[in-house]
């Protein structure tokens, strides 16, 4: 298990270096000269060599390269060209508002996809299969921002249920924070909920028709613990490997919710740095992203072994 | 003890009715082993598992199954969940597959104890520990961490046998339990359940193909053939006077060394078990019986003692036939 681990460990660290070599690339390619724009008027040759001594674009580029991992690694993701502020407050200040809203979809979508997709697989041919199929059909169908503007259309504008737009921070107001981010966390999560429950009735319905279930009913288990204990957990290890693939849609989801809803998350930083050409934002928001999904993928695959100890010993020690 | 009356299973699919059990009747009768043997697809696993109604809600059972005055065909389900694994546990062919793959074998077993009877967790894991340990299982409570892919098919049966004991069941169904297991360790197999039915005095109900197993273990055997008994009678009877053609070449198929210096091969049945959409009033055996007569494909043979033990046949072989002709396939020998 530890040698699994380690080696997890250090091919989600290869994967990270590998992201900031094309960040920093990505940056250099694009065109023109740091120094000539930060110059601005004064053009001369002594302000370019100063400013290029200044910001060590002098350097190699493998010093220059290593001074921007160094310099990321500490924290340190320079400052906006637009406003000055530095990038890591600008991300401090952004990223708690996506975490939670994703959070929140993701923990919407699996109890809503799992409990649907249980129930489809135990009443196969029933009405309730029928309808949670429908619904299934209808969430994966359906793109976001047209049932985000519905939604607000109808619950905010309509019937004033939910504030259409804005957020308040978590801490300050923790009601107040949920009653905005509900209804953009159920429009985020209504297509992974739909993947989950699909996924969750096919793998059921076989585990469902494995030996061990007949095993589990033959010892006088209630149908409960058969169905909710014994085949769950085996059906399990399918559906997280499918919402392991499907949360960086959630990330990318989250760009396209934010932006309706307005909330002043991740996306939305993300959309506004790249419409104002924000350089030293977009390497961070870029880098963010790759290291999310770097995160995400190591956690799935330890989720994994939790859930099947057959993997557990087959990259372990013993 | 256990009594089955005209016990019959069908099962609509998309092809229409298939009629696996017919009419089947037998007792099982306290601390006996009572086997049931026929080829694949007779209906002696589908019989087992109507017994607890573990079959799929499309299959349909009539008749009746009473265990000590309750109907098991007629029970609630409620009923029937506090019968199986109390008073009817199962053991099953595949112990690689009717294990749980992502629980431990404590988890397993505890929860066999725990399903039935009011007590602790570790009073449950301790009882887990005895079971792993009547069953044979070396140093059972370190196995009480294991997984099943930790451990060979043999021990894997071990702890099937294990949960399927736990509550001391009055009758356990084993349904091929040996089948797929090497020889060697199909012996061992055999001395937990013979050693089972005398310590605990559990009626062993054996559903099996091989012939061998049978001679080793069984009290009484019951022969099946597509839906309905054929033959019945206690087992060294049964062998050595068999009376229904059926069973004459089961007997005759298994590997023998006598029979293969006569003919040089292994003696078969020809044909296949015929899957049945009705009843017929007639013999099932009759299109693969090398005895058949009109009377067979129009009259359905009843299930009648005939010198010693029951047999469902117009033609039975008799006691002259089966001292001197030997095995009744021979006339397939010579083509």
């Amino acid at each position: 298990m530890a040698a699994y681990l380690l080696r997890r460990a250090g091919q989600s660290l290869l994967t990270l270096v590998l992201a900031t070599i094309v960040v920093f690339a990505g940056v250099r390619a694009l065109p023109g000269d740091p120094a000539l724009a930060l110059a601005g008027e004064e053009r001369d040759a002594a302000t370019l060599a100063a400013i290029r001594a200044k910001y060590g674009l002098d350097d190699s580029v493998i010093e220059q390269y290593w001074a921007y991992v160094t310099n990321t690694f500490q924290g340190d993701l320079g400052r906006s060209i637009r406003t000055g502020i530095p990038v890591r407050d600008m991300i401090v200040g952004a990223l708690p508002v996506t975490l939670e809203l994703s959070l929140l979809a993701l923990v919407i979508a699996s109890i809503l996809g799992l409990l649907t997709g249980m129930l489809a697989a135990v009443r196969r041919g029933g009405p309730s299969e029928w309808l949670a199929n429908g619904i299934a059909l209808l969430g994966l169908s359906i793109p976001h921002f047209w049932l985000g503007l519905m939604a607000i259309l109808w619950l905010s504008v309509g019937l004033g249920l939910f504030p259409a737009s804005g957020h308040v921070p978590l801490l300050s107001d923790p009601v107040a924070n949920l009653h905005h981010m509900v209804m953009p966390a159920v429009i985020l999560g209504t297509g992974l909920a739909a993947v989950i429950m699909r996924q969750t009735r096919s793998s059921m319905l076989e585990a469902l028709g494995e030996d061990y279930v007949r095993t589990a009913r033959a010892k006088g288990l209630r149908e409960r613990q058969v169905v909710g204990v014994h085949a769950l957990r085996n059906s399990l290890i399918v559906v997280v490997t499918i919402v392991g693939l499907q949360l960086g849609n959630l990330i990318s989801g989250a760009v396209v919710t934010e932006q309706i809803f307005g909330l002043p998350g991740f996306g939305k930083l993300t959309i506004d740095s790249v419409f104002q050409r924000d350089y030293p934002v977009i390497q961070a928001v870029v880098l963010i992203t790759a290291t999310a999904y770097i995160v995400i993928n190591f956690a799935i695959d330890l989720l994994y072994s939790v859930i099947d100890p057959r993997i557990r010993v087959a990259g372990g020690a013993d | 003890m256990l009594s089955v009356r005209d016990l019959t299973v069908s099962f609509t699919g998309e092809e229409g009715v298939v009629c696996a059990v017919d009419r089947v009747s037998f007792d099982v009768r306290a601390g006996e082993v009572l086997s049931v043997v026929g080829e694949s697809g007779c209906g002696k696993s589908v019989t087992a598992m109507a017994l607890t109604r573990l079959l799929p809600p499309y299959a349909r059972v009539t008749g009746s199954a009473v265990l000590d005055g309750v109907d098991l065909a007629a029970a609630s389900p409620r009923t029937l969940r506090h019968v199986r694994g109390k008073d009817v546990a199962y053991v099953f062919q595949e112990p690689m597959s009717s294990l749980n793959p992502v629980f431990t074998l404590g988890r397993q077993v505890t929860e066999a104890v725990l399903a039935h009877e009011q007590v602790s967790r570790s009073t449950a894991e301790q009882r887990a520990v005895e079971l792993l340990d009547l069953v044979g299982i070396p140093g059972a409570r370190d196995r009480l961490r294991v997984y099943p892919h930790q451990l060979s098919g043999g021990m894997r049966q071990r702890v099937m046998i294990a949960m399927a004991v736990a509550c001391n069941p009055r009758v356990l169904v084993a349904d091929e339990p040996t089948t797929a297991l090497d020889v060697t360790v199909q012996a061992g197999i055999l001395d937990v359940l013979r050693d089972l039915r005398t310590r605990l005095g559990t009626a062993v109900v054996l559903i099996t193909h091989d012939l061998g197993v049978v001679a080793d273990v069984a009290d009484r055997v019951v022969v099946m053939y597509a839906g309905r008994i054929v033959e019945r009678g206690e087992v060294r009877e049964l062998f050595r006077r068999p009376r229904h053609p059926y069973t004459k070449g089961l007997l005759g198929a298994v590997p023998n060394a006598e029979a293969r210096e006569r003919s040089g091969r292994l003696l078969e049945i020809p044909g296949l078990v015929p899957v049945l959409s009705e009843q017929p009033d007639a013999c099932t055996f009759a299109d693969r019986c090398p005895r058949a007569s009109a009377r067979c494909t129009e009259h359905e043979p009843p299930l009648e003692n005939v010198a010693g033990h029951e047999v469902a046949c117009w033609h039975p072989h008799t006691d002259d036939e089966n001292a001197t002709a030997g095995r009744p396939a021979e006339r397939s020998s010579d083509a």
